[in-house]
């Protein structure tokens, strides 16, 4: 009765495969990946790669870079690239922790307001509101202020700062797929409220929130050195990266105590952004299926 | 009325009115009134211009929307809004096919796992049949069972709409409401897609309720045309009667307006005018601003949708005893001497 | 008289990720002065693209081959400029979507008087006196104050016959109108339809329509070339393609179609679905969908080669009177 029609041949495989190559051959995408993956290795090996030891004070003090002291020493006579190389193991660990954080934390909530609706959707969206309006430094100095300094406290302040972002994406996109015709049409079919969005729902919003989450790992590291660099996050001895920079301002004439912490901030934050933004070229539903249209 | 001895209607609207509200905006009635009915295994065809209403007649048929009055009822039950709560076995055999195949099946799954969604929900097949059952659903609409392994940019449009339509068919459905489901395809896969419809409405006795703005369609495919304007059902009649002779000068337009391909250079008609606003329709008949037609009585009183003669109805005032003479024919000639052509 | 438009080896390669595919391969036809010339297909049969390649208008990278003798000018090889003052001038466009070619911003009125300004070098007062006219043309009612209206103010309808308004603002002898009423309901389709009609009759016009429905060409083209995976199948006058196809593809198409005066017939659908840009079959690009196809099909691609009242490309050729 019904003739069955040909299949296109392509497998889904060189179909996926083919909408990802164009991300990757970004010569951005892969200095981000190349650069962030140098980070996350140093701040795993530091105790190999590093080579004295970040804390002690065991040289002379001000010595510019040199064949002994790559970066050169600081005020206490501690090498500077030992303790950019161990800097590396607080800010990432932390910048992965807090964006964790922010990130479960702000989509549980947006999903919460954009399938509950009406006032839960009001209270969540009126308290991102609320953060947004201040900028997220000083709010994010405010909540250290009154929680206290020190690192711990400096993470739950960006975590504070940092969770509407992903409570405003995720409740926009719980609202606009649970419109979809295809949770309508899957509704129709005697799934539940809640089933629609296990199942159709969340899975299609789970890149969307990764891209952002990889983007805002560069706004983490860069807020988590601002709060150390203006004193509340990391005490002294750490070897942090933004209080490094704050060390460096009071001794100008030795330059390379601010630049190599700097130029550590400068590299990862970059290369997050980067990896994000690929990322974002790679997973975005929409930059894909126009690749997509391109071909046909 | 339901209760006795005649047949349970498949899927009967009565009344059904659909507003919407935006704050400091007018009340728009989408449909302002509707009735109409599906028999078992009956093919109705809705048809009208876009604006007119018929997506939300759809969308509160299946429980998509609530009505702001009249009522739903399928198969004799009162059909619910969707809630948050999953839907009834029972109103789950109401089923409903978008036009757009692209946005109506979820990107990021297998075709599979969303065939499977309904079979797993409504758990109408033990789990053991379940591979099986999908492969005879891909079957029905005309797709090998390889395709459940794949996702839904693999294919065609055509196919798409195939398999949105094999979703449906796994709620084992009595009914399913249609919104354009020809749209947006291409002519060769819209006569597969259309064949397909006929073929398993005859198999599998289901019923269907073909919401289309192509009137040629509708009529190689539906047993019963129901004709809307701006809210409103305007005229209803078999399929066959309806196009040999249209009762309402609405449907008399819309017929000329269709072209054919018979490479005879035949211009089609235009319809003056647009559909009006629907926040404010005009007073009296619906109709008469463009009715080459109307006569006094059109803009003061509505008229309703009476029975004409056995099986037809229609709402116009040129249908009733004390109308003027002119009834509608040579539409052509007369907008022509008019100059409203065009 | 030569034709106003003379395409032929048209070739069309667009990058893709992987290598370029060919949109259009090969193609012929001509545009005659003052005819409807009706271009049909289903979608990705390369029948916009061949027409947007005349026009400059691919993405970057796109590769053109053969020529497209407009006036005696092949538009392929016209620097960028001069092509871009020919198409503006001579060469009108119209879109399904109007809301692509119309500026949301911007009034009808400057939309209309900005092309004239600039092509014509009509001073201001003169220019909004054209842009009445124009307006008029079109069948806008109250044209003057529709001037000082947006885009979005009117119907889908409306605003088709805006952008029509704009296509012919400078006089153009050509005008392009791709698939112009396909997002429009039949009763305001069938005004566009007579409007094109009145419009190429009145100013001397030649219309190239593409849509992919067989109807709508039926009822102004004067010829048409019907486009399957790229090239032309067939094409000759009107009465003669659709009351006595040649092509398999043709007789596939009109069966297809629902006959607003056949009885209960069913549609009689072809098999399958188009090939996908990328994977072309050999031969005859139709021959896995064709009732008719022998092994020549398979092998050897069909030339486009005139045959009593038209041009044919078909090794079988199973309708012949």
């Amino acid at each position: 009765m019904i003739e069955p029609v040909a299949l296109p041949g392509r497998g889904l495989g060189r179909r996926r495969r083919a909408a990802m190559r164009p991300a990757w051959r970004q010569p951005l995408a892969l200095v981000g990946a190349a650069i962030a993956l140098a980070w996350l290795l140093a701040a795993i090996f530091a105790p190999l790669v590093a080579p004295h030891d970040p804390l002690a004070q065991l040289y002379p003090p001000y010595q510019a870079p040199s064949g002994s002291h790559l970066f050169g020493t600081d005020e206490l006579g501690r090498d500077v690239l030992s303790r950019v190389l161990y800097g590396s193991r607080i800010s990432l660990p932390l910048a992965l922790l807090l964006v964790a954080l922010a990130t479960a934390i702000g989509s549980v909530l947006g999903a919460i307001a954009g399938y509950f609706r009406g006032l839960v959707d009001g209270l969540v969206m009126r308290s991102t509101d609320l953060v947004f309006a201040f900028p997220a430094i000083i709010l994010a100095m405010v909540v250290t202020a009154v929680l206290g300094r020190g690192l711990r406290n400096a993470v739950l302040a960006i975590v504070v700062v940092a969770w509407p972002a992903y409570a405003r994406v995720v409740r926009g996109l719980v609202l606009s797929i649970g419109d979809s015709e295809y949770v309508q049409s899957s509704r129709l079919l005697g799934s539940s409220a809640r089933r629609a969005l296990y199942k159709d729902v969340l899975p299609n919003i789970a890149g969307q929130v990764l891209v952002l989450a990889t983007l805002d790992l560069g706004n983490a590291i860069l807020l988590l050195s601002g709060l150390s660099f203006l004193g509340l996050g990391a005490q002294p001895p750490d070897a942090e990266w933004g209080s490094m920079v704050a060390t460096g301002t009071q001794y100008f004439q030795y330059w390379w105590m601010g630049t190599f912490p700097g130029l550590a901030i400068f590299t990862a934050v970059l290369a997050f952004n980067f990896l994000g933004d690929s990322l974002r070229d790679a997973f975005d539903p929409q930059t894909a299926w126009r690749a997509e249209d391109a071909r046909t | 009325m339901t209760t006795g001895p005649q047949p349970v209607a498949a899927l009967e609207l009565r009344d059904l009115e659909v507003a919407y509200e935006h704050r400091g905006r007018p009340r728009v009635r989408a449909v302002a009134g509707a009735s109409l009915t599906v028999e078992r295994g009956q093919i109705v065809g809705l048809v009208g211009e876009s604006g007119c209403g018929k997506s939300s007649l759809a969308r509160a048929a299946v429980g998509l929307l609530e009505p702001t009055a009249g009522s739903v009822r399928f198969e004799g039950g009162e059909v619910t809004p969707l809630t948050r709560r999953a839907r009834s076995r029972e109103l789950a055999r109401l089923q409903m096919v978008f036009q757009n195949p692209y946005s109506s099946l979820n990107p990021r799954r297998k075709v599979g796992s969303q065939l499977a969604d309904a079979l797993t929900v409504l758990a109408r097949v033990p789990r053991s049949g379940r591979r099986g059952r999908l492969a005879e659903l891909l079957e029905l609409v005309g797709l090998p069972a390889t395709a459940a392994g794949r996702y839904p940019h693999e294919f065609s449009g055509g196919q798409r709409q195939r398999i949105a339509i094999a979703r449906t068919l796994a709620a084992d459905p009595s009914v399913l409401v249609l919104d354009e489901p020809l749209a947006s395809l291409d002519a060769s896969a819209q006569a597969q897609i259309a064949n397909l419809l006929v073929n398993l409405s005859r198999e599998l006795e289901l019923s269907l309720l073909l919401i289309s703005h192509d009137l040629a369609i509708v009529r190689h495919v539906a047993d019963t045309v129901c004709v809307m304007y701006l809210g409103v059902m305007v005229e209803t009649a078999p399929t066959r009667p309806l196009w040999d002779l249209p009762l309402h000068p609405y449907t008399e337009a819309l017929i000329g307006a269709v072209p054919h391909a018979d490479g005879a250079g035949f211009l089609p008609e235009a319809l003056p005018g647009e559909v009006p606003d629907p926040a404010r329709p005009p007073s009296g008949c619906r109709f008469h601003p463009r009715c080459p037609y109307a006569f006094e009585r059109c803009p003061r009183e509505e008229p309703a949708l009476l029975r004409v003669v056995e099986g037809r109805s229609a709402a116009c005032w040129l249908q009733t005893p004390e109308a003027p003479p002119a009834r509608p024919a040579d539409q052509a000639g007369r907008l022509a001497t008019e100059g409203r052509l065009e | 008289m030569s034709a106003l438009l003379d395409v032929s080896r048209l070739r069309v390669r667009l990058p893709t990720g992987a290598g370029f595919a060919t949109i259009v391969d090969g193609v012929d036809y001509t545009v005659e002065r003052g005819e409807v010339f009706g271009v049909a297909g289903e979608s990705g049969s390369g029948k916009t693209v061949s027409m947007l390649a005349l026009l400059g208008l691919l993405p970057p990278g796109a590769v053109v081959e053969g020529s497209a003798s407009f006036d005696g000018r092949d538009l392929l090889r016209l620097p960028r400029r001069d092509l871009r003052r020919v198409s503006g001038r001579d060469v009108g466009m119209v879109f399904q979507d109007p809301l692509t070619s119309l500026h949301p911003m911007l009034s009808v009125g400057r939309q209309l008087t900005e092309h004239v300004r600039r092509h014509l070098g009509l001073d201001r007062h003169r220019a909004a006196r054209r842009a009445v006219e124009l307006l008029e043309q079109v069948r806008i009612p109250d044209p003057e104050g529709a001037q000082h209206a947006f885009p979005h103010q009117f119907s889908g309808g409306m605003r088709q016959r805006i952008a029509i308004a704009v296509a012919l603002a400078c006089g153009p002898r050509l005008l392009i109108a791709d698939e112009p009423t396909t997002a429009l309901d039949v009763t305001v389709q069938a005004g566009i339809l007579r409007l094109l009609d009145r419009l190429r009759r009145e100013n001397e016009l030649s219309v190239v329509l593409i849509s992919h429905d067989l109807g709508v060409l039926s009822s102004i083209a004067d010829r048409l070339s019907i486009f399957y995976a790229g090239r032309v199948v067939e094409s000759g006058r009107r009465e003669g393609v659709l009351q006595r196809p040649r092509h398999p593809y043709t007789r596939a198409l009109l069966d297809a179609l629902p006959h607003p005066e056949a009885g209960d017939t069913p549609l009689i659908a072809i098999a399958g679905s188009p090939p996908s840009v990328g994977s072309r079959p050999s031969g005859c690009s139709f021959h896995p969908r064709c009732p008719y196809a022998v092994a020549v099909c398979t092998a050897d691609d069909p030339p486009l080669v005139p045959v009593d009242d038209r041009r044919l490309a078909c090794h079988v050729d199973p309708f012949v009177a």
